[in-house]
């Protein structure tokens, strides 16, 4: 199969394997910090679910929704890569992830990015930008103790 | 001038003959070459339209209906004579009942406003199909609030199609004030038996409004014989400019209404104890209106009269035939209004892939699709699915452009791992 540079960049093998099999795809009951997440220009939502800690560090984090390959995956890989970190931490990523995503950072410039630098792509695609961005504001949101955001 | 007009069939040499007219369709993107699936959103405009437009700009720019000097009448006759060509190539009786509107959306809000706030009053029904674009939805819906009307829904057949049968009882109803219809849906590519739908309503006293966007750029209207009482469109879906839309109304209709918008040249005097109104059409026209607009929808309607609209309206259908054959060769494919009077438009999904990720590989491809609701919120929950890729053709598509679309969804399922 031939595909434009452009689609092989973006549609990595892993991010079609987490939208294939999504981690931490699942309520948690009892959450601390809660949002739903929501693109009104596509019509995708998420809902993030997140236990914290006494020491401010995240120890459980899930996720529920439906979208495209881009939003399940960059959903799937933030519930990954934030479980176990502090929520600073967490917030770091999440300021790195975006202007990452936006194209004002290079994904190297940043050793924490590593793992999430296969989503660099859509900087080229301002449309599906906020496709990968929308997991991550919503866990911002639920840090904030926001319970609903919408990315436009 | 071509073979089109003696022979029955149009040649793929005629097509791409047409095709020259359209420079945007030369371009190449990702460094394939575009095929423009995505007219239903709008349609390209031929460099006959182009260069009146540019030529207007160039030469005989002014304002209308205002100056003594040569340049505002000349952009007057022009302004005017784009007027004469839309009655003509809609079959309205009288100038008086081609209002110049910014589109289709704004055509509507005018009569939801100028029409309906005199016409319907609280209890009244309004009936609004389930297929409607959400032009047609939202200005009935701030009347209905405004006024305390009602709106009820016409259901829709599985098909896509409308159901006629539903449609004859609920205009049984005595409070019906206003049946608002497509002539053919953008997001399923149904054509609309309108021609009954007015039939029906005119018979019970009701008034109908048709929009038209979807059905102009695809065959010939003619708003006499369909008996609509308003019939609204836009130029950028028929080879014309953005920002330019007609709205037709029957004149007896334009003349009860009141005005919509209020400013210059939609008045006869104006002091500040008393304003009389201009006559139609201009009652509805405030301001200076897209004179460069209107001048290019008239370009447009004379490009379209030189071709062939019958064979090409023909030549559309087998078009839609080979698309929908093509489409069932997709592992997963589920195509999404199948009515049996459909215009060149495909609705689809494909079982596990989000349409906006098909968008994004068909624009990697070259083809250019549009996903997600197509303002038909409506119509996707009708159907309980999210949102659909639609592809939408024109006289000026290929079948070659279609196998281009083909070998690009494939491409999307393959990635996906899609099977049947």
């Amino acid at each position: 199969m031939l595909l434009t540079n452009r689609s092989k960049n973006l549609y990595q093998e892993v991010i079609l394997d987490h939208n294939k099999s999504p981690r931490n795809y699942r309520a948690i009951e009892f959450p601390t910090h809660f949002a739903k997440g929501h693109n009104p220009l596509c019509g995708d939502k998420l809902d993030v679910y997140l236990i914290v800690d006494g020491e401010d560090v995240v120890q459980d984090v899930s996720f529920v929704g439906d979208g495209c390959a881009i939003s399940k995956a960059s959903a799937s890989i933030m519930t990954t890569i934030v479980k176990g970190k502090s929520v600073d931490e967490a917030k770091e990523l999440f300021t790195g992830f975006h202007e990452m995503a936006t194209g004002k950072i290079e994904p190297s410039e940043d050793p924490k990015l590593r793992r999430l630098q296969v989503f660099a792509g859509v900087k080229d695609l301002p449309a599906r930008v906020k496709c990968a961005t929308l997991a991550w504001h919503t866990l911002d949101a639920a840090l904030r103790n926001k319970q609903e955001i919408s990315t436009e | 001038m071509n073979d089109s007009i003696t022979k029955s069939k149009v040649t793929p040499a005629r097509i791409l003959e047409i095709r020259r007219d359209f420079p945007v369709l030369e371009r190449t993107i990702q460094d394939k070459p575009l095929a423009y699936l995505d007219n239903a959103a709008s349609t390209q405009m031929p460099r006959q339209v182009i260069e009146t437009v540019s030529a207007y700009h160039s030469f005989h720019h002014s304002n209308v209906h205002r100056g003594v000097h040569q340049l505002s009448q000349e952009a007057t006759d022009l302004y005017e004579g784009a007027r004469e060509k839309l009655r003509c190539f809609v079959g309205a009786s009288s100038l008086k009942e081609i209002i110049f509107t910014s589109g289709t959306t704004d055509a509507i809000n005018l009569i939801a406003h100028s029409w309906g706030g005199m016409n319907v009053a609280k209890d009244d029904v309004i009936l609004i199909s389930n297929m409607e674009h959400h032009a047609n939805i939202v200005p009935w819906y701030m009347l209905a609030k405004r006024t305390g009307a009602q709106i009820q829904v016409i259901p829709i057949l599985d098909d896509g199609s409308l159901d006629m049968n539903r449609f004859s009882e609920l205009i049984q109803q005595p409070n019906v004030k206003a049946v608002c219809v497509n002539h053919v849906s953008n997001a399923l590519g149904s054509v609309n038996p309108v021609e009954e739908v007015c039939r029906m309503s005119r018979e019970k006293g009701i008034r109908t409004v048709i929009d038209g966007a979807q059905a102009i750029g695809h065959f010939p209207v003619d708003v006499r014989s369909i008996g609509a009482d308003f019939y609204a469109f836009s130029g950028h879906k028929m080879h014309g400019p953005t920002g330019i839309g007609v709205l037709y109304g029957r004149q007896e209709l334009l003349e009860e209404m009141g005005p919509y918008k209020g400013g210059g040249d939609m008045i006869l005097s104006v002091s500040f104890d008393n304003i009389s109104w201009n006559e139609l059409p201009y009652k509805f026209e405030a301001g200076t209106p897209p004179i460069s607009q209107a001048v290019g929808l008239g370009a447009a309607v004379d490009y379209l009269n030189g071709l062939d609209r019958q064979l090409l309206s023909s030549y559309e259908d087998e078009l839609l035939a080979y698309t929908t054959r093509r489409l069932m060769e997709i592992p997963g494919m589920q195509l999404v209004g199948t009515a049996a009077k459909k215009v060149s438009l495909n609705s689809f999904v494909i079982k596990g892939v989000h349409p906006h990720d098909i968008g994004t590989i068909l624009d990697g491809e070259g083809v250019a699709v549009r996903t997600g609701q197509h303002c038909a919120e409506p119509v996707m929950d009708r159907f309980c699915i999210p949102a659909t890729t639609r592809a939408s053709m024109a006289f000026y598509n290929t079948f070659e452009e279609i196998d281009q679309l083909t070998d690009a969804l494939l491409k999307v399922t393959e990635l996906f791992d899609v099977t049947d």
